[in-house]
């Protein structure tokens, strides 16, 4: 049993036919029920629920306060290694992609350390490709080891990997992984990763749970959303995906990050256009669904959507992020995994969510 | 008749104890704290930073108050115990206020780790508060292992749902020789004035002050609501009665007949 049996159950749901008998009082209990269930969910992401997206976001905005106060954790990504033997078409680091490849040596990522820390953050996520040979298990466990002079909380987001690997990186100091379905659409899944070992579905998706068998402290998951064309229904699986991790694995803290697709090396057209609208209409329903799931909004969005979601549902930004290997430290031009779009550092991120009556935190774990 | 509130060695005159999460800007901490009029603050380890002297949330406490760290987010005892030492080694003294939660969905405290963790902690010297569900005999293994207080949620924690557990914590209050200080769940003034009501020793309480729309007043609302209810308790409050009683109308009849 696993989250790919709950994915076949509704896998063939007709959602559009769903979506199509939504009525608006279906919405409104849906909105103010106190436990909400996964079919109210499904409802909030329908095209009609964004009629209420007002009364949505006052609720979400009330629950938010409720279980995170008005706080936003920072965190930055240190890119460790680009090198990659996939082929997945929208991403800037695909194999088949002429760029300059590169991975740290120890030193190296000590510089990088240092950079960050000197910005202020605690919380890292540190990124390789996928080329387990070259970016191995042990490498990223010495990487960590060194990490962990600087920062009380390292975040992974690497190939999926076995349970046991896992356990060697948590018990070396990681204490969240991140890993993306990217799409649940299998079929649209086995087109976008053309070649290497991520055309897994069923390996990447079972991920989440390795690493929580594996004692990992917090998982956090997502889609790129825009790849399949049919956005929601993406939405919906993310959400129960991450509601399955939560009743099955209640000592792990269960997060979403909402990554909208953004340009990047190569010549990939996005499924579909996912507007700003459609962005809060699903961050308002997951929180309204799960209202103590973190939520997390990268540098992929630009600075006006970031300080307007502030008070909507997100719980942690990504700040003076740099998409290259070593591009903390060092200013050469290494191409990035994709082109962020906030491009302000620490200090005005920490001032611009001030501006909103909110607090940045910089430190909310410590490594015990 | 004085008053006071004992925990450990420690004589306290305020029975509200707040907590230092969820607020805009650590920098309307202190006068949380004097509105308030708290002498205990919670503050969780995990969101200490010794390094930094601009973000650092132990800044804004000022020193006569005393600081009860919180192990927030250990999943065990051994994580509970862990986290505890740090904050002693850190300078944030011999108090801790023990949170073992090992459930994500309803952040219930885990009573048998708590327990284990107490009963470690204090032998090691430090005054242990823990977190638990208002279980009588998990606060009766408690008193065992040398808590100095117990601190029952009244519901779920950060919920503000008020005191869903009023019987069971009553129980606690009855049956306990520690004091039984409510945490967790308390929503609005008129809840921590019953619980006070009810004989607890104290409140804690943090989310129904941090996410008010006006924490500095609210703090203030809290103040005289403890104050109020740990009067009336003192005070004794006088027997309910669902039916008046000016007339017996099923016993009357003995005083109107003769007696034989």
């Amino acid at each position: 049993m696993s989250f790919y049996d709950e994915y076949l159950k509704y896998k063939n749901f007709n959602f559009n036919k769903f979506f199509s008998s939504v009525t608006d009082n279906q919405i409104i209990k849906s909105i103010n029920k106190s436990k909400l269930n996964i079919e109210d969910f499904l409802v909030l992401l329908s095209p009609k629920a964004s009629n209420y997206l007002e009364e949505m976001a006052q609720k979400a905005h009330k629950l938010t306060i409720q279980h995170f106060g008005k706080t936003i954790l920072l965190y930055t990504p240190l890119y460790l290694s680009n090198y990659c033997t996939n082929q997945c078409v929208y991403c800037g680091f695909n194999c088949s992609n002429k760029i300059k490849r590169k991975q740290l040596s120890l030193e190296e990522v000590e510089a990088e350390a240092k950079a960050i820390t000197s910005t202020g953050l605690k919380h890292i996520i540190i990124l390789t490709g996928d080329a387990r040979k070259i970016a191995t298990v042990e490498y990223i466990k010495e990487c960590t080891r060194i990490l962990k002079k600087y920062f009380p909380s390292i975040a992974i987001e690497v190939y999926a990997m076995e349970q046991e690997e896992y356990e060697i990186l948590v018990k070396a100091g990681v204490d969240l992984l991140t890993i993306y379905q990217e799409t649940y659409n299998e079929e649209l899944y086995d087109k976008l990763h053309v070649k290497g070992p991520k055309k897994n579905y069923r390996y990447r998706l079972e991920a989440p749970e390795r690493a929580c068998r594996a004692n990992i402290r917090a998982v956090n998951i997502g889609a790129l959303l825009g790849l399949d064309k049919e956005w929601r229904r993406d939405a919906f699986f993310t959400g129960l995906h991450a509601f399955y991790l939560q009743n099955l694995y209640l000592d792990t803290e269960v997060s979403i990050s909402l990554p909208r697709i953004r340009p990047h090396v190569g010549s990939f057209k996005p499924g579909a256009i996912v507007n700003n609208r459609d962005m809060v209409q699903f961050m308002v329903a997951i929180r309204l669904f799960m209202p103590r799931i973190g939520i997390t909004i990268s540098t992929r969005e630009n600075s006006k959507f970031r300080d307007n979601i502030i008070p909507l549902g997100v719980t942690k930004m990504s700040a003076g992020s740099i998409t290259s290997v070593g591009g903390h430290s060092n200013k050469d031009n290494y191409t990035g995994q994709f082109e962020t779009s906030d491009k302000r550092d620490v200090n005005q991120m920490k001032n611009a969510i001030y501006k909103r009556g909110y607090q940045p935190v910089f430190k909310d774990w410590h490594a015990i | 008749m004085e008053d006071k509130l004992v925990i450990g060695d420690v004589v306290l005159e305020s029975r509200l104890f707040i907590g230092t999460g969820k607020y805009s800007d650590d920098k309307m901490i202190p006068k949380i704290i004097e509105k308030s009029g708290a002498q205990v603050i919670t503050v969780a380890l995990r969101r200490m930073d010794f390094e930094d002297k601009s973000e650092n949330v132990l800044n804004y406490i000022p020193k006569n108050v005393r600081l009860l760290p919180n192990t927030s987010g250990a999943r065990n005892a051994n994580e509970a115990v862990r986290i505890a030492r740090l904050a002693r080694a850190a300078g944030c003294g011999n108090w801790i206020k023990i949170e073992v939660i090992s459930d994500n969905k309803y952040l219930l405290p885990d009573g048998y780790e708590t327990i284990k963790a107490t009963e470690i902690l204090a032998k090691e010297g430090f005054v242990v508060l823990p977190y638990i569900s208002p279980d009588l005999m998990v606060a009766k293994s408690l008193v065992d292992a040398g808590a100095a207080a117990v601190m029952p949620l009244g519901a779920p924690i950060g919920t503000n749902r008020g005191l869903k557990t009023k019987e069971l914590i009553q129980i606690l209050i009855d049956e306990i020789s520690l004091p039984v200080i409510v945490d967790a769940g308390i929503g609005k003034p008129s809840d921590a004035c019953e619980a006070m009501e009810m004989g607890a020793a104290a409140c804690l309480l943090n989310t129904a002050i941090a996410s008010a729309e006006d924490p500095v007043l609210m703090a203030e609302a809290f103040s005289h609501s403890v104050k109020a209810g740990r009067k009336a308790y003192l005070a004794g409050l006088g027997s309910v009665s669902k039916y008046a009683n000016a007339s017996s109308p099923l016993t009357g009849f003995l005083d109107s007949i003769e007696n034989c």
